[in-house]
C-alpha cells in the first residue's frame, strides 16, 4: 500500500495485517454476495444452465402481469409505510427529544429508557404482542376503546385490507420511535449554552425558541434520520412476515419489498422458488436504496447548512 | 438563567405528554408479562388487571418449557451473538486502529469502502450468500450466521471506533514506541484499553439486531439444532395459535433476557448514544 511513496520506508506489514480480517470477511460476505445478486439478476435458469439474459427478468417483473402487479403493489405499500414513519415517527421522535431536553427536566432518565424499551424488542414479539392486543378475540383494545367511549370504532383492523398496512406501519412507528427520540436528543444536548443563553437575552424563550434556534440546528440530526427511516423501511421485512405471514395478507394489501423478495426468492406455497426473479428484485431494491441515499447525499447533506461552535 | 422561562403549567404538560407516551411504549410489554402468569379463564376475563391468587397459574411457562426446545434455541442464539459480537469488536478495532492511525495511500478510499454497508442493507445480497453457503456446505451451521453478522457489523463497528481511536493521545503512543514497543503491543496493550467504552457502545448496538434478527435464521439455519431463540418463538407462535397462556408464557421468556440486559446496559447504550457516536 504505501510501499513505494517513499523508498527509504519499508512496506508497512502490520497495516496490512490490521486491515486484512475485517476486509476479508466484508468483502468476502457482504460486498461479493452483493455484486453476485446484481450479477445473477441478469441470468435465467434454462435447462439447469444459467444462461445470460440480459434484462431479460426486468422486463419480466414489469411486463409480466403475474409479476408486475404484485411488484407495484409492493412497491406502492411501501412507499406508504415509508411516508408514514416520516409523518408519524420523526415528528414524536422529535417531540419527545424536544421535551426530554428540556433543563432540569426531572425523571428524564426514566421516560428516555422506558420510551427506547420497544426498540429493543424482536419483531417476533411486537408482532405478536400487538396481533394479540388487536385481536377482536381477547378484547384488550375493544375493551380499553369502550372506556373512553369510542367502542363503535373498533374493527380488527389487522384483518381488513383496507386499514391493515396503517396499522402495521403504525405498530412500526411505536417500535421505533425510540431511534429519532436518542439521535435528536443527543443533538439538541449539543447546542452550546451560549447560544440558548443569547436567545434568552433577546427574549426568545419556549415554543419560538425551539422553532427559531433549535430546529435549524437540529436540522442535519433529522436529515440523518430521514435517511436512516428510508433505508429501514425499504428493506423491512420481519414485522410484516411475523404479523402476516409470507403472503403479506389480507389480500397482499400489506405486502412490501422484503415479503415480496422472499417469495419470489424461496416460493410459497404454489410458488415455486426463482433465485433469479428474486435477485431481480433484490436489485431494484439496491436501486431504490441507493437513490435515496445518494439524494441525501447529495442533494439534502450539501445544502443543510452545518453550524461549527 | 432558566428559571425565568420556566412555569408550573409547562412542566406539568410536559410531563403529561412524556407520561402519556411512556404508558403506550410500556403497556403491551406489561401487558404481555402480566397476563403470561394467569389461567385461561383469568387471560380472557380480566385482561386489564394484574393476577390475583384466584387467577394465578404458571400453566403456560410449563408448556412451553415441556414443547419448544427452547434451552436450546437459548444456546444457539447466545453462540451466535457472542462469538459475532468477538469477532466484530477484534476485527472492527483493528480495522478502525489502522484507518485511524496510519497516513497510507488509499486510507480514505479504505475508509469510503468499508462505510458502503452503513447504508447498503446485507439482506440484498441473500441470494449470493445463500449460493456461498451452499457451495461451501455452510448451510444449517451457526459459524453460516457468524460469517454473516460479523460482515453486517464490521462497517458501523468500524466507523464509530476510527473515531473514538483518533482522541487518543499521540504522545502516548509515541512514547510506546520509543520504549520499543511494536506497533501490535501498542493496540493491545495502550489503545484498546482506552477505548473500551466506545467499545461497549458499538457492543450493544451490533448485539441488538444480531440477537432479533429473524430473515437469517430463516434462510441460512432454519435446521432444529441450529434455529435461534427469535426463528423458534416464530414458528412456536404460529403452532400455539390457540393456545394463550403457552404464547404468552413463550413471549414473555423472550421479552424477559432482553429486558433485564437492557435494564443492566442501558446507561452505556445511551452514553453511548448521546455522546455523539452516531451523529
Amino acid at each position: 500500500m504505501a510501499a513505494d511513496i517513499r523508498p527509504k520506508r519499508p512496506f508497512r506489514w502490520h497495516i496490512a495485517i490490521f486491515l486484512a480480517p475485517a476486509v476479508l470477511v466484508y468483502t468476502a460476505i457482504m460486498i461479493l454476495p452483493l455484486a453476485g445478486t446484481l450479477q445473477l439478476s441478469l441470468f435465467r435458469n434454462i435447462e439447469q444452465h444459467q444462461v445470460f439474459v440480459g434484462l431479460d427478468n426486468f422486463r419480466t417483473l414489469f411486463g409480466d402481469p403475474n409479476w408486475s402487479v404484485n411488484f407495484w403493489n409492493a412497491l406502492r405499500n411501501n412507499v406508504w409505510f415509508f411516508i408514514i414513519h416520516m409523518l408519524v415517527q420523526n415528528p414524536i421522535g422529535v417531540m419527545l427529544a424536544a421535551l426530554l431536553s428540556s433543563p432540569r427536566l426531572r425523571f428524564a432518565a426514566f421516560y428516555r429508557t422506558a420510551i427506547f424499551v420497544p426498540t429493543i424488542l424482536s419483531f417476533v414479539i411486537v408482532g405478536f404482542a400487538w396481533k394479540l392486543i388487536l385481536s377482536p378475540l381477547w378484547g384488550v383494545a375493544p375493551h380499553m376503546m369502550d372506556l373512553v367511549g369510542l367502542k363503535s370504532l373498533f374493527t380488527p383492523w389487522l384483518g381488513k385490507e383496507e386499514y391493515a398496512l396503517t396499522a402495521l406501519s403504525l405498530i412500526s412507528v411505536w417500535q421505533f420511535v425510540g431511534i429519532p427520540m436518542m439521535l435528536i436528543y443527543a443533538a439538541l444536548l449539543s447546542i452550546p449554552e451560549e447560544v440558548i443563553e443569547a436567545a434568552e437575552c433577546d427574549g426568545i424563550t419556549g415554543l419560538s425558541q425551539f422553532w427559531k434556534i433549535k430546529l435549524p440546528l437540529i436540522l442535519p440530526s433529522i436529515g440523518i434520520i430521514s435517511i436512516l427511516t428510508f433505508v429501514g423501511n425499504f428493506n423491512a421485512f420481519d414485522l410484516i412476515y411475523t404479523a402476516q405471514g409470507a403472503l403479506a395478507g389480507p389480500n397482499y394489501s400489506t405486502d412490501i419489498l422484503g415479503t415480496f423478495l422472499y417469495r419470489a426468492f424461496f416460493g410459497f406455497q404454489l410458488q415455486v422458488g426463482d433465485p433469479n426473479m428474486g435477485a431481480a428484485i433484490a436489485t431494484m431494491m439496491f436501486l431504490i436504496i441507493l437513490g435515496g441515499v445518494c439524494v441525501y447525499l447529495f442533494l439534502v447533506q450539501t445544502r443543510l447548512r452545518r453550524y461549527q461552535f | 438563567m432558566s428559571t425565568a422561562t420556566r412555569s408550573l403549567p409547562r412542566t406539568i404538560g410536559a410531563h403529561a405528554i412524556l407520561l402519556t407516551y411512556t404508558a403506550i411504549a410500556l403497556f403491551p410489554v406489561i401487558l404481555v408479562i402480566m397476563n403470561s402468569f394467569k389461567s385461561r379463564a383469568g387471560i380472557f376475563g380480566a385482561p386489564l388487571t394484574p393476577p390475583t391468587p384466584k387467577t394465578f397459574d404458571l400453566i403456560g411457562y410449563t408448556t412451553v418449557i415441556g414443547q419448544g426446545d427452547f434451552i436450546h434455541y437459548f444456546q444457539n442464539s447466545l453462540v451466535v451473538t457472542v462469538a459475532s459480537l468477538f469477532f466484530v469488536l477484534l476485527f472492527g478495532a483493528m480495522a478502525a486502529f489502522a484507518l485511524s492511525e496510519y497516513r497510507f495511500r488509499g486510507n480514505s478510499l479504505m475508509g469510503l469502502y468499508l462505510a458502503l454497508g452503513i447504508m447498503i442493507p446485507i439482506r440484498l445480497g441473500t441470494v449470493a450468500i445463500l449460493q456461498l453457503m451452499v457451495a461451501s456446505g455452510l448451510v444449517n451451521t451457526l459459524t453460516a450466521l457468524i460469517l454473516v453478522y460479523t460482515a453486517q457489523g464490521l462497517p458501523l463497528a468500524i466507523f464509530i471506533l476510527s473515531e473514538f481511536m483518533k482522541q487518543v493521545s499521540d504522545d502516548l503512543k509515541n512514547a510506546g514506541r520509543i520504549d520499543g514497543l511494536s506497533e501490535y503491543t501498542i493496540f493491545f496493550r495502550l489503545v484498546l484499553p482506552l477505548v473500551r467504552p466506545s467499545m461497549a457502545t458499538v457492543a450493544v448496538f451490533t448485539m441488538i439486531p444480531i440477537w432479533n434478527d429473524l430473515w437469517f435464521p430463516l434462510i441460512l439455519a432454519p435446521s432444529e439444532e441450529t434455529k435461534t431463540v427469535t426463528l423458534g418463538a416464530q414458528l412456536f407462535l404460529g403452532q400455539f395459535v390457540t393456545n394463550w397462556n403457552a404464547i404468552l408464557a413463550a413471549l414473555s421468556l423472550a421479552i424477559m433476557p432482553v429486558l433485564i440486559l437492557y435494564v443492566i446496559f442501558s446507561r452505556q447504550l445511551i452514553r453511548g448514544i448521546t455522546s455523539g457516536a452516531v451523529k
